[in-house]
């Protein structure tokens, strides 16, 4: 049902003209700050400070509200995307870094990377709903498409940890290879993408049997190969591709997301976290941590074709939906998976 | 304020609907039937794998400063948070770890020790924080038969070289990887002249050792040396004037110095007689871990290890967490608590493990010595990170530090 809706929507953002304005927002990990990009010049317009050691980042479903991951400030931010004014703090456990908003627009669920728990929190009464203990340094979040499931991995003990989403336990956990970082459901949910920053590895599993079907290897020539670690992941509505970002080796990789091949490596600037795509799918932003710029890729050509120099450590990025641009909903964003 | 608002609130009753214990066994319960295959290999009896730790008490001198005392548990606290590490990753495969320790005082018989607690059957996995011939003493001995040891102490070389024991595995770097991890930087910054003063105790020596044979290695040059003794007067008081004629020699970039009990060094820095930078055991130094080390989510391991230990991690305390992690991801890896297993994969070429440092961590095959990147370090900062950039290998950039298997005199462990 829902997922119809999102289709249906979806074809309107396709159809929508290519030149629709959009605003990018990036957490500046070392600046405590957001930077906003305008994808109609894919430059900075404004930057507004945010708490320690910002992270994470994502919309509310009708993008009048950002929510930041202050990691230093152990906050969840809520600020208003249109002055970067603070609203208020959710409570968000100890050194939340990355969170993910559940289809209903209101469960945020928070890894707690230094206390080894997923905080729930209902961010329309602002209440925790839960703490699930979950393994050492929860990292990765995300919910699926139905909002049944919600996982998230932990980098030091290497699972990937499957919570239902109703009953708020964690039912099942599996093992994955080292240090995985984050995590992407398909579109459709039956696929959940994972990556292993240290292991050098994605896995995909099989969201039904919760069993890893395809581990995904990389090589870049020149390159050594413990450089290649990846991080963030975006996968394309149109289920084509899938991006990875390839950490210290400054590289994206393009995989084919049906075969799981990889078909193109794209060089960006230093230590790449996390991606971001536009609503038309046509551009793929990239946060890059040490040359503290963004780069932006051409989907079509699957060629970088700018760098936009924004604040220090740049890691996370998201889109702000616009009211009546719907597609953008509860869809894109880096470093908060959905 | 909102702090203590918050953690109200998420610790109110009630509101933690998953009660901790309770749920980890159900979980337990549920992955216990899911691992089914493997569950002839899970510890027969449901008891937590016991690993042992075994430390021989040293007698130090007196910090020069009392602010930076040398802790009584160092290593100790390392191996504690590798056992609440394991257990928190364990019990979602259904296994367990249990830390025994031991403390040999100074002069008492290690071995005489060890076998005390092989009384109760001989432990399996053994981390040792004690000097490279106690180490031998105990996987000598016939209790430790086969038993796995993990050095987290003994830096000395010749226990990867000549010395080295077909069961013994090396978490804390050898001095050669020190030193070595040293002159690549002082290469790349094209600083390769150095005065090397060293101190008077064994362990100088071959500290100004490692150094030489890393000159060597790398191109750089060691252009004169002296020797100083603290011993007999307060170095606080005259430092100034003495070090001024230690350090007085040939041209030379930096004064390189080899005092591993801290009885000098530090005063040595900014006393030189040329505005030189002091590197080695003080000054600029290469180690396993400092507390300036921050990237590859080491912050959340120091920040895991000061809540439980109260104070800085050192390099002894990293390596007894990760002699104990080694043990643990062996286990969950193999989701069996089989000491046999373990101990198989632990030796065998697969074993990779992560230890907060970016990369993937291994056993070297020829000598069992941890491959691991290293830090140079001063007290605000991480200078840079070892291998240096442009220091290549064709197996991996991690063997240009350290005995390479062809210069490895050992061939107890096969490889």
């Amino acid at each position: 049902m829902i997922r119809r809706t999102v289709a249906g929507l979806l074809a309107v953002g396709i159809l929508a003209p290519p030149a629709l304005a959009h605003e990018i927002y990036v957490t500046n990990e070392r600046d405590n700050s957001v930077s906003v990009i305008d994808t109609t010049t894919y430059e900075v317009t404004r930057t507004f400070p945010v708490g320690r050691r910002p992270r994470g980042i994502v919309f509310s479903k009708d993008g009048s509200r950002l929510f930041v991951c202050a990691s230093d400030s152990d906050a969840v931010q809520v600020l208003d995307p249109a002055t970067g004014k603070l609203l208020h703090n959710l409570p968000s456990g100890e050194d939340p870094e990355q969170f993910s908003l559940a289809p209903d627009g209101r469960t945020l669920f928070i890894a707690n990377e230094n206390n080894a728990t997923t905080t729930v929190v209902d961010a329309d009464s602002r209440k925790v709903l839960a703490q699930i203990d979950v393994g050492i340094e929860p990292e990765g979040m995300a919910v699926s498409p139905d909002g049944t499931i919600a996982v998230t991995t932990s980098e030091t003990t290497n699972m990937v940890h499957w919570i239902d989403a109703k009953t708020l336990q964690a039912v099942d956990a599996t093992q994955v290879e080292q240090r995985p970082r984050h995590a992407e459901f398909s579109k459709d949910g039956t696929r959940l993408w994972v990556s292993s920053e240290i292991g050098g590895t994605v896995a995909v599993i099989d969201v039904a049997t919760r069993k890893v079907i395809e581990t995904i290897r990389f090589e870049v020539k020149g390159v050594s190969a413990d450089r290649i670690q990846p991080v963030g992941i975006s996968l394309t509505e149109d289920g084509r591709y899938a991006f990875v970002a390839l950490g210290p080796s400054d590289r994206i990789a393009v995989i084919d997301a049906k075969t799981y091949k990889v078909v193109n490596y794209i060089l960006v600037g230093r230590r790449v976290w996390h991606t971001v795509l536009t609503p038309e799918q046509d551009r793929l932003l990239t946060t890059n941590g040490v040359s503290g710029d963004v780069t932006v890729i051409d989907v079509g050509a699957l060629k970088a074709i700018k760098s936009i120099k924004v604040g220090r450590f740049p890691w996370g990025a998201a889109v702000r939906p616009a009211a009546g641009e719907p597609a953008a909903g509860d869809k894109k964003s880096a470093g908060a998976a959905e | 304020m909102l702090m203590a608002g918050r953690r109200t609130r998420a610790s109110a009753p009630g509101r933690r609907i998953v009660p901790g214990a309770l749920w980890i066994f159900a979980l337990v319960a549920i992955l216990g039937v899911l691992a089914a295959p493997d569950a002839q290999a899970l510890s027969p009896t449901g008891e937590p794998l016991a690993i042992q730790y075994i430390e021989r008490r040293i007698e130090r001198p007196s910090p020069l400063n009392n602010e930076d005392p040398v802790p009584d548990d160092e290593g100790l606290k390392g191996a504690e948070l590798g056992i609440r590490d394991s257990n928190a990753t364990g019990r979602f495969v259904g296994l367990g770890f249990a830390l025994k320790t031991t403390v040999v005082e100074p002069g008492a018989d290690i071995r005489a020790a060890f076998a005390e607690i092989a009384k109760a059957g001989p432990p399996r996995f053994v981390v040792v924080n004690a000097p490279a011939d106690d180490v031998l003493a105990l996987t000598d001995s016939e209790e430790g038969r086969d038993t796995v040891f993990l050095n987290i102490g003994a830096t000395d070389t010749r226990l990867r070289d000549g010395d080295c024991r077909a069961r013994l595995l090396h978490v804390i770097p050898s001095r050669d990887m020190l030193a070595d991890a040293l002159v690549q930087l002082l290469v790349f910054k094209r600083w390769t002249r150095m005065l090397l003063v060293s101190g008077p105790n064994p362990g100088d020596g071959l500290y100004a050792e490692a150094l030489r044979r890393s000159a060597r290695k790398f191109g750089a040059k060691v252009v004169a040396e002296s020797r100083f003794d603290a011993h007999g007067a307060d170095i606080r008081d005259s430092a100034l004037r003495e070090f001024a004629l230690v350090t007085r020699g040939p041209e030379h970039d930096v004064v390189a110095v080899a005092d591993e009990l801290g009885e000098f060094g530090t005063n040595l820095v900014f006393n030189t007689a040329s505005p030189r930078p002091v590197v080695g055991t003080q000054g600029l130094t290469p180690a396993a871990w400092g507390r300036a080390v921050e990237a590859w989510a080491a912050v959340q391991l120091r920040e895991r290890f000061k809540k439980l230990a109260g104070r800085s991690m050192l390099p002894v305390d990293w390596a007894g967490w990760m002699a104990v992690h080694a043990v643990g991801e062996a286990a969950v890896q193999l989701k069996s608590g089989d000491p046999a297993a373990i101990k198989a994969l632990m030796l065998g070429p697969k074993f990779e493990v992560g230890g907060f440092k970016g990369r993937s961590l291994s056993f070297r095959s020829w000598n069992g010595q941890l491959r691991q990147p290293l830090y140079l370090l001063w007290p605000g900062a991480v200078v840079a990170a070892a291998p240096v950039e442009g220091f290549l290998h064709r197996r991996t950039e991690l063997d240009t530090l350290g005995l390479d298997q062809p210069e490895s005199a050992c061939k107890a462990m096969g490889g």
